[in-house]
């Protein structure tokens, strides 16, 4: 059981990630990859603060205030010096990595016997649970903390994903999302694509900078190489969710992000269970984009097999395929 | 109105691939004048309609509108006084987003875009008039993603965005040319409307004879990166397609007559 709700907690934290990629990837179509290095980025500097003493909540923004500084330096890369989008993430995430070595001194830093926010679940448990430590939920047992963990990053993760749905109706919000979708058109109607572009990338690394300084929090460290991997594990979450939602509108697209992260998570936990080799977990995570990449364009070679993918993904979602 | 003073633009310079593409343009249009550009390809009529838009910076010459001189304006700050709509059907809106928030996204085009709520009720309300009004029955398919609509709908859409907010200028790059003709008629009737509905300071480039003859108070003629023929007043009434596929055929002579020179100076002392 704790099991269970370790990686949906993971899962939501890793939601703050999935919005990061959504933001970047998909709503300005800016192919960033400054993701491995501004997740550790967040994890390295609210870890260090914590040590240092600052409380935990103000460490946590300042972990994201860091990672958002992250993504407008790549976008600056790309916007001001015509450097490739590619390359201005790679040369982010590459020279993050020594920062991030600069700002804990050492490659990791221990957290467990700190203040953090995962204390707020402690005390959330006992408002909630009294002092019981175990619950027994139908006829599973579960620490009340883990259960007050998990409530607590649903909170966040939802209170982000409604904040970011609220943004996306604004006439600002507006103008970011047609980027992606037509940059000749949003030039013609006055938008500043080079302003908004840094905007989005600003935006989206703070969250995915928060979500390292929220995971170093819950797993109770922040290391170095904490963000190895994570860019193709927010862009599985992400393809995960938008092929649960099946359309492109940008309230189910966050709602997709955040079901698609802790599917994956779920995913990864039950192989894990199975007897997965954990060494083989970005391996298998790669092919599983991959797969996920491909396997639509292969579908529309072989007709029966199409079809009958179409009425079984028709099943699992509410709404028909797009008319 | 809309002023330029010997606009210069080569592409490619210094290479083997140099293009000319205006050499020297002066022109001036007066507020509410209608100009139809014509030209062979390659003679800088688009090329003329992007400097003016600010899709790149002319390499010599100045750009005024409006009084303003906008030769150095970046192309988000010209869309302040510029409504645009281009050939290609697909480039003027945002398929994946529903007609009411292109829309909306056109009616602050130029405008500092904050945080209010960009469609709210009574804007809403507001815009499906503006589509009712132009009787294509999109009106109740304003919540639709507009990738979902033809050519000729999305030109039309593009059209009412480019004209939502009134512009100093309005420019058409030949923007029926991608269309089938039922389509470009609609396009053509909706342009005609908004222009005379609003007195329209308009720029447009065609590729058809029929439309700049019947179309607007002026033509004008490119050809290798100049303007050769300037026509307006009781001439442009009076001009029929003929006469203009007339003086398509002297351009084309005149060119005909410098190769062939060219090539026997070549020959005589190469």
């Amino acid at each position: 059981m704790s099991l269970l709700i370790g990686s949906l907690t993971i899962g939501l934290i890793l939601s703050l990630l999935a919005y990061g990629i959504l933001i970047s990837f998909r709503v300005v179509a800016f192919e960033d990859l400054t993701v491995d290095g501004s997740l550790a980025l967040g994890g390295a500097t609210t870890a260090s603060l914590i040590v240092g003493g600052v409380h935990p909540v103000l460490a946590t923004l300042a972990g994201a205030a860091a990672g958002a500084t992250a993504g407008a330096v790549t976008a600056t890369l790309h916007t001001r010096f015509d450097i490739n989008r590619l390359l201005s993430g790679i040369l982010v995430m590459t020279a993050l990595y020594s920062v991030n070595l600069r700002i804990m001194g050492k490659s990791n830093i221990p957290l467990l016997t700190q203040r953090t926010v995962m204390d707020y679940a402690d005390g959330l448990a006992t408002f909630l649970f009294g002092d019981r430590s175990m619950l027994h939920v139908a006829s599973w047992q579960a620490s009340s903390r883990d259960v007050a963990s998990l409530l607590l990053m649903l909170v966040v993760s939802s209170g982000v994903g409604l904040a970011l749905f609220a943004f996306f109706r604004t006439n600002f919000g507006l103008a970011l999302q047609a980027i992606g979708d037509n940059t000749r058109m949003t030039r013609a109607l006055g938008i500043n694509v080079e302003f908004m572009t840094t905007f989005a990338l600003f935006l989206g690394n703070g969250l995915i900078g928060m979500a390292g300084a929220l995971l170093a929090q819950y797993q109770g460290f922040a290391d170095v190489q904490m963000g190895i991997g994570m860019l193709v594990w927010g862009v599985a979450s992400v393809i995960l969710g938008e092929s649960l939602v099946g359309t492109k509108k940008i309230g189910y697209l966050i709602a997709g992000a955040v079901m698609g992260s802790v599917l994956f998570r779920l995913l990864v936990a039950i192989a894990l269970r199975w007897g997965l080799n954990p060494n083989d977990l970005k391996l298998i995570t790669a092919a599983f984009v991959f797969a996920a990449l491909v396997l639509p364009k292969m579908l529309t070679r072989f007709p029966a097999l199409n079809s009958f993918v179409q009425r079984t993904v028709g099943v699992l979602r509410k709404e028909p395929a797009d008319a | 109105m809309l002023n330029l003073t010997g606009l210069r633009k080569t592409f490619f310079a210094g290479t083997p691939n140099e293009v000319r593409a205006l050499q020297g343009v002066d022109l001036n249009i007066e507020a509410g004048s209608f100009v139809c550009v014509i030209g062979t390809n390659g003679s800088g009529k688009s090329t003329l309609l992007n400097s003016v838009a600010g899709a790149f910076y002319v390499d010599d010459g100045q750009i005024q509108l409006d009084g303003k001189d906008i030769t150095r304006w970046p192309e988000h700050r010209r869309a302040k006084l510029i409504g645009r709509v281009f050939q290609d059907p697909f480039s003027g809106t945002a398929p994946s987003m529903t007609i009411a928030e292109n829309l909306a996204l056109a009616s602050s085009r130029g405008r500092r875009r904050g945080l209010s709520l960009a469609l709210k009720g009574a804007r809403h309300g507001e815009l499906r008039d503006r589509v009712a009004a132009m009787g294509l029955n999109l009106e109740d398919r304003l919540d639709n993603p507009i990738g979902t609509l033809s050519g000729g709908q999305r030109q039309s859409l593009t059209l009412l965005m480019a004209g939502l907010l009134r512009p100093s200028l309005l420019l058409l790059d030949e923007h029926t040319a991608a269309l089938d003709p039922r389509s470009a008629d609609q396009v053509i009737r909706l342009t005609q409307e908004f222009i005379n509905r609003d007195k329209l300071t308009t720029l447009m480039v065609t590729h058809s004879m029929q439309q700049a003859a019947s179309l607007g108070d002026r033509v004008i003629m490119m050809d290798r990166g100049r303007i050769i023929h300037d026509i307006s007043g009781v001439e442009k009434d009076r001009l029929r397609p003929e006469d203009l596929l007339a003086r398509f055929d002297d351009v084309r002579r005149a060119n005909q007559l410098d190769e062939s020179a060219a090539e026997m100076l070549r020959a005589q002392y190469v």
